[in-house]
């Protein structure tokens, strides 16, 4: 193959005096940010419309699924081109106008990653408390604790730890979905990546870096849940599970 | 919102179309292909031999664990490298036709896990009456547990296509006209991102609505009564 490898570009200087492997810092720190962020809103979101779909009034319930069921059935790309491009020309001109040039693209662009990824935690909220018997409410309605404690008390915290797992799996998905904003102009790690290759065409070598990137961040993330999972497990309890294993 | 212009619509509508049915000829290649590929890795990954077992392993976390635009980039720039390597000629490929091997050895990965815990969830015994009866590993797998696997796992089967459905617009990402892109270029053209943009997420919405309650009825439909 006559491709040139060249590790030693990412010591070169680029256009703006950095070096090339500052670039890629600068997006992984930009991917972690977008992602974290991100991850909080969505586990916000999440559990309150999962919450909601679990209770016994009707249009908690509809709004609930309504909020799941529009995040989830349209592309990620097209829900950021929406926040990006439609919001503004629907809101009031100046509204518009102050969201197109003072409203930072991060604030956006972390608003549309944790709406859609709230819609997939709600599912996850809603399964893990629809799990547990019945008799769990039951006995928090008994003891007379009203609806919100039963939750509070009772039910949501053995949800949690059900459904760790699945929030693990969320999380890693948050690092590789977070690569889609970059179309919106966040200059993430993906960004960074486009970018070092129109510049300097070493594909395979900044390809190689960039995925092992990708790769440390979703694993250091893996073990964080696990260490959570392992903390807050019951004992006792199958649930609680092996702390990641 | 009361400027909403449906005459650009209406223009463009056979420019989407092409956008859209190149979207879907992605969804149903890269499904086919990649539950083929996936039915392979998951046998592998669930065989005896460590190399193989390896071998699928590594292949499923690795794809797993890399963004989708990544690999849709990544393979547009490396696929034709590679094929000058192999054959010694500058073949081009184009971003179009890239996309198509991109999403099936992506979405294998994904399709190989769904089918492996399919193969997992049928009993054990089936494989043992299959040996039972004289069958070879391939006629067990082929005629017993196969058939079962598949019915259990339709409906999650199906579920990853509209995720993938959905995927597709990220070949965005290397220019190609997919659904999203041609709307996306008209938008370019016209200025007129409220209209195009909207369109492209109610399509979308009311497909990929439509086939998730499709799917649910599948779902209590094919259940298997043991």
């Amino acid at each position: 193959m006559n491709y040139h490898w060249d590790w030693l570009f990412f010591f070169q200087e680029a256009d703006d005096g950095l070096m090339y492997y500052q670039w890629v810092l600068s997006g992984l720190g930009w991917t972690v940010a977008v992602s974290l962020t991100s991850l909080a809103i969505a586990l916000l979101l999440g559990s309150a419309f999962g919450v909601m779909r679990t209770t016994p009034n009707r249009w908690l319930i509809a709004i609930g699924d309504t909020y799941v069921d529009v995040f989830r059935n349209i592309p990620l790309i097209v829900q950021l081109f929406l926040w990006f491009f439609v919001l503004p020309e629907l809101v009031p001109r100046d509204i518009g106008l102050w969201m197109k040039q003072d409203l930072p693209y991060f604030v956006t662009a972390v608003i549309g990653l944790g709406l859609f990824t709230g819609a997939r935690i709600a599912e996850q909220v809603k399964a893990g408390i629809n799990s547990l018997s019945r008799g769990q409410r039951f006995a928090g309605l008994a003891l007379g604790f009203t609806e919100w404690q039963t939750y509070r008390y009772v039910r949501l915290p053995m949800a949690y730890r059900i459904v760790l797992p699945a929030l693990t799996s969320e999380a890693m998905n948050v690092y590789k979905n977070s690569a889609v904003t970059y179309s919106v102009g966040i200059l993430e790690l993906y960004f960074q990546y486009k970018q070092i290759i129109e510049k300097t065409s070493q594909v395979l070598e900044i390809t190689i870096v960039i995925t092992l990137a990708y790769f440390v961040v979703a694993f250091a993330t893996n073990r964080l849940f696990a260490w959570i999972e392992q903390r807050s497990r019951v004992p006792g309890m199958i649930a609680g599970g092996q702390g990641g294993k | 919102m009361g400027d909403f212009d449906f005459s650009i619509i209406a223009t463009n509508w056979r420019f989407l179309a092409e956008g859209l049915r190149y979207t879907v000829q992605v969804t149903l290649t890269a499904m086919v292909g990649g539950i083929l590929l996936g039915t392979l890795l998951a046998l592998m990954r669930l065989a005896s031999l460590w190399p193989l077992q390896w071998l699928a392993a590594a292949y499923i976390n690795f794809f797993r664990s890399v963004p989708l635009v990544q690999v849709i980039l990544a393979v547009y720039l490396i696929l034709p490298l590679l094929l000058q390597f192999l054959t010694g000629r500058l073949i081009p490929i184009g971003a179009d036709n890239s996309a198509y091997f991109t999403f099936t050895i992506f979405e294998a990965a994904y399709y190989a896990e769904i089918i492996r815990s399919g193969i997992q969830s049928v009993p054990r015994g089936q494989v043992a009456a299959g040996y039972a009866l004289g069958f070879t590993y391939s006629q067990t797998m082929r005629l017993v547990v196969l058939p079962q696997a598949f019915r259990n796992m339709l409906p999650v089967l199906l579920t990853q296509t509209i995720v993938l459905f959905q995927d597709v617009s990220l070949v965005y990402a290397i220019g190609a006209t997919d659904f999203f892109g041609a709307a996306d270029k008209i938008t370019q053209r016209d200025l007129r991102p409220v209209e195009m943009y909207t369109t492209v997420a109610v399509v979308y919405f009311v497909l990929c609505f439509a086939l998730s309650r499709l799917v649910k009825y599948l779902q209590s439909r094919i259940a298997i009564i043991r």
